[in-house]
């Protein structure tokens, strides 16, 4: 039951084959056998999880259920919900109980869907490897002296380790897709505009956006289906139609899938920094899709090396105003003692705020700050321009993009920790989406050796164009339907002793 | 030498909108503390501004009403810096492209001592939209808290405000004056402020610098901040213009900053200066989009637009044949114009209107400290008052009464006239009969005047009222007493 898709799992409880307190349980048995190993959960409250599966069930039986009702969702704990913790994996938020319920979690509560509890993340969403959380890091399900990958790394220990049915993550420059790829799951980064970010707590408004962390496309999809739509009380939200993210899942259904889809391969993307074990992965994953019918296509994206530079201009610019409202006067953590307004603002955000978080609120600060602004802020607004401009060029050429969501595997925990530099590389591949806010989705694809031989996931990233994440999902469906990368699972009791078996 | 100060001013409009600038939250003034503070206007972790399309309306409507550049493009941008009641450490307002671009606002100098009254114009730099703060409460004493302590009130976080900027094109504490008291009147015609200024609804912070007159550049100015009432923005100009001179007269130099006006001594106190400045660090929001404005959402707002004070003005001239002078005391507030244009209608003659309303009823108005709104007198018998005089049913001197009567609410004009026994006398026989009484009586003042002198003439119409028991006509007692004296 645990590996079962989310579409399996619907029919079962609308069947009635099993109750959702049951389903719930079973997950909440897990979490209790294998999250204090693991630490995806910063928050767990089974009486509220267990409420929300009554009630789940109650639906079920007055035949109004959707699809996902009833199905047990870990959420990132980086979205207010209601009455739970919310702590950002901040120690600044430690001791916050959010009033009130941000978009997506009011999304999922309508659809009947179950809270099963808030999943760790680097701090304020600041981090490749989930290690800057006050609550400690995360391991990685594959490798347990591995790191999961940030900042949605909870939530991406919680999907491979099969500890919920799905989750919530959010990608402000890799943080959906480079944890997906290093669990060995699906991820999807929506379009900038498409999921509500009313109640997500910010860091770089301008990049980021939630999406869905599940085993396969299609469970990505029915995820999509409840997180997007329009919401008015973000300025930034899309006022589009509401699409099924299901319906181009199977189209064409023909004996070649993807006949005629133009997949175009960045060669910046393959360039100096990749791992040669990775690219191995890409490159088979690549031939799959020529079976299936893609028509590949090389092209560059010349700006790609400036992507990392510009996003660690704009991101801590912003991100140094996000923070600025964690001052110790209203909620969140004060110091105990102070001798003035400034000595409790000093001393409450020393306290409240790790290495990662000051390093980046100094970044945004020096970077906003007079006589440094057009040297540093205005200059990189016009090179994410440009940036963005190399993929309205590139999509003249091709239908997707696909290469490599990270550089590496997973690697080792406190391998990175004291290099920023080396860990911000990690989202080489998936930052310039999100300067261009266009759709990103992180697809397993096989697994790589490790220097000291180990089998770890390995992630195909899949680039579309704005809006374009039916057409990814169905690109990402068809290929699930020849693999099973993404029905992988670890062997929790003897983590990554054994070598998984491949089908391809 | 002689001195010239240079003045500028920027202005804190709070407009009235039933919500805040960015959320749904009410800005009704006088609530509890913290009860009209939403979870955005407590910033709490995960919320986002939404703006409040009537806050654009309104800022709009100014800069069409002061023929200013409307932008088709502003953009919203965030002021940074930490305070306690800056719940987001910072504002949202506009900096680089504000909304309203260059306009231009024409005010009456008053004329003071031997200065003539004139007209001058004052350039608008800019205005934008922006969100106030909320407020510290230090003196928690009588509010149940603990002593000592200092309170935080959310509810007016998130109010909007439109910042006016001017030019320093203002040259006198009397000029800053008018332009303060033309814009408060104006931005309350147009209808997008209470003016409450005591309630803070209307702040100006006055940027004064002085110079050798004659010459061009300006000198360092400081900044009065958060007048609340003008006749402190007189006090605080005259007192800062001098300490200003003074100060470079004794061969001192004047430092950047920031000063507060002490209403109780009546001097000015510098609070910040330049160094300590914060660098705001200014970047454009990115949760809101840029204001777009259209021709057609300008064209909307541009119906809804009452007639202005400055078309009404020529109109009052034009229709009524009211003077300058008259026609723009008359036009000070939309409320005053109505008045007066319901109190025509009503069958009253324009100039005696104008000389009433502005005279009479605006001197009870003021003592009483109370809005043409609450006139106890209504404009319906306002102008059955001054029929009465047009049709000589009662003599000024008498109307004077009947207006004092109604203002204390004894009744109506015609009951009032009645009751006092106030009915002029306009039978020429009877007044013939008077007159030729009085000439009876006082023959050594009939002797004088026709000896030439003219006083004893004006003793004579005084008797011949007397003796009517002041209801007759003065102006045909006059007449009759000047044929008879002349045969």
């Amino acid at each position: 039951m645990i590996n079962s898709s989310l579409k399996q799992l619907g029919d079962l409880l609308q069947a009635k084959k099993i109750s959702s307190v049951e389903l719930t349980q079973t997950f909440l048995t897990r979490i209790s056998q294998y999250n204090p190993s693991i630490n995806a959960y910063i928050a767990l409250d089974e009486a509220k999880t267990l409420n929300q599966a009554k009630a789940a069930d109650a639906r079920i039986a007055s035949g109004n259920a959707a699809a996902l009702t009833g199905i047990p969702i870990a959420q990132k704990d980086i979205f207010c919900a209601k009455g739970w913790q919310t702590t950002c994996g901040s120690k600044m938020l430690a001791n916050f109980i959010a009033p009130y319920d941000a978009h997506v979690i009011t999304q999922f509560d309508a659809a009947g869907a179950v809270n099963l509890g808030k999943t760790n993340m680097d701090e304020f969403a600041m981090g490749s490897s989930n290690e800057t959380s006050y609550f400690g890091g995360v391991k990685n399900p594959w490798s347990f002296d591995r790191v999961p990958g940030g900042s949605s790394g909870g939530s991406a220990a919680a999907v491979a380790a099969r500890l919920c049915a799905a989750a919530t993550g959010t990608d402000t420059g890799g943080s959906i897709r480079q944890p997906a790829s290093l669990c060995g799951f699906t991820g999807l980064k929506p379009t900038y505009g498409v999921v509500s970010r009313y109640g997500m707590i910010a860091f770089a408004s301008s990049l980021d956006q939630a999406g869905p962390m599940a085993k396969s496309a299609e469970d990505c999809a029915l995820m999509m289906n409840v997180m997007a739509g329009f919401d008015e009380r973000d300025s930034t939200s899309l006022n589009r139609e509401k699409e099924d993210y299901t319906r181009d899942l199977n189209k064409p259904n023909l004996d070649l899938p993807l006949k005629g889809l133009k997949v175009g391969l960045p060669k910046e993307f393959f360039a100096d920094g990749l791992d040669v074990s990775v690219g191995k992965v890409i490159d088979s994953a690549i031939a799959e899709y020529k079976k299936l019918g893609a028509e590949i296509v090389e092209i560059s994206l010349p700006n790609t090396g400036l992507s990392i530079p510009v996003y660690y201009v704009l991101a801590p610019a912003e991100a140094s105003s996000n923070l600025s409202r964690y001052d110790g006067v209203r909620y969140g953590h004060r110091a105990a003692e102070y001798t003035d307004l400034m000595d409790m603002y000093n001393k409450s955000r020393a306290e409240g705020f790790g290495a990662e978080v000051k390093r980046r609120i100094l970044i945004g600060t020096y970077v906003l700050s007079a006589g440094y602004y057009d040297a540093y802020y205005l200059k990189a607004q016009q090179i994410r321009r440009l940036i963005a401009q190399d993929f309205v060029d590139a999509f003249k050429q091709c239908d997707v993009i696909m290469g490599p969501a990270a550089p590496s595997t997973a690697f080792k925990a406190g391998e990175k920790v004291d290099d920023p530099v080396a860990m911000y590389l990690q989202d080489i591949y998936t930052i310039s989406t999100n300067l261009a806010g266009l759709p990103g989705m992180s697809v397993p694809a096989g697994f790589a050796q490790s220097d000291d031989g180990k089998q770890l996931p390995v992630g195909l990233q899949i680039i579309g164009n704005y809006f374009d994440e039916a057409r990814m999902l169905n690109v990402a469906h068809q290929y699930q339907q020849v693999t099973d990368w993404h029905n992988r699972m670890p062997d929790l009791d003897k983590p990554n002793l054994v070598m998984p078996e491949g089908k391809v | 030498m002689e001195w010239e100060v240079v003045i500028g001013l920027e202005t804190h409009t709070q407009l009235k909108t039933n919500t805040k600038i960015f959320s749904g939250a009410s800005i009704k003034y006088g609530a509890e503390p913290n009860t009209q503070a939403c979870e955005v206007s407590l910033a709490l972790p995960g919320v986002l501004p939404v703006l409040n399309k009537e806050a654009v309306q309104c800022a709009i409507k100014f800069g069409l009403a002061i023929n200013a550049h409307i932008a088709p493009r502003s953009v919203f941008a965030r002021k940074n810096y930490f305070y306690p009641d800056l719940p987001k450490g910072y504002q949202i307002s506009q900096f680089e492209l504000p909304v309203v671009g260059k306009g231009a606002v024409t005010i009456q100098v008053p004329a003071v001592g031997k200065n003539a009254a004139y007209e001058k114009v004052v350039n608008i730099t800019r205005a934008h939209l922006e969100e106030d703060a909320g407020k510290s409460v230090h003196d928690l004493k009588n509010n149940g808290a603990v002593e000592g302590m200092s309170g935080i009130d959310l509810n007016r976080a998130g109010t909007p405000l439109l910042e006016i900027v001017t030019e320093p094109d203002m040259r006198s504490a009397a000029e800053a004056v008018a332009y303060a008291k033309k814009l408060h009147e104006l931005v309350q015609w147009i209808g997008i402020c209470d003016g409450n200024m005591q309630e803070g609804s209307f702040r100006c912070d006055v940027n004064v610098s002085v110079r050798p007159k004659g010459t061009e550049k300006l000198g360092t100015r400081r900044e009065i901040k958060n007048l609340n009432s003008f006749k402190f923005m007189q006090q605080a100009i005259e007192y800062e213009t001098r300490w200003q001179i003074e100060t470079l007269e004794d061969g001192g130099s004047i430092q950047q900053s920031t000063v507060l006006f002490n209403p109780d001594t009546g001097e000015t106190r510098a609070m910040r200066s330049k160094e300590e400045a914060n660098d705001y660090r200014y970047f454009p929001d990115p949760d809101l989009l840029p204001l777009v404005i259209t021709e057609a959402d300008k064209a909307r707002v541009q119906a809804d637009m009452p007639e202005l004070p400055e078309a009404m003005k020529a109109r009052f001239e034009a229709q009524y044949a009211l003077s300058s002078y008259d026609a723009n005391a008359i036009t000070t507030s939309r409320d005053l114009a109505n008045y007066f244009v319901a109190v025509v209608d009503a069958g009253a003659d324009a100039k005696q209107a104008a000389n009433w309303v502005m005279g009479s009823l605006a001197a009870k108005l003021n003592a009483a400290d109370m809005s043409i709104n609450d006139s106890p007198i209504n404009a319906q018998q306002f102008a059955q008052l001054l029929k009465r005089v047009g049709d000589n049913t009662i003599s000024n001197n008498a109307a004077k009464q009947v207006f004092e009567a109604m203002w204390n609410a004894e009744g109506e004009v015609d009951g009032i006239i009645e009751a006092k026994g106030l009915k002029q006398e306009s039978d020429t026989g009877a007044i013939e009969a008077i007159v030729d009484e009085v000439l009876a009586a006082n023959p050594a003042m009939v002797e004088e005047f026709k000896a030439g002198k003219e006083k004893a003439f004006n003793a004579l119409v005084g008797q011949a009222m007397k003796a009517s028991k002041g209801k007759a006509n003065p102006a045909q007692v006059n007449e009759i007493l000047k044929i008879k004296l002349s045969t």
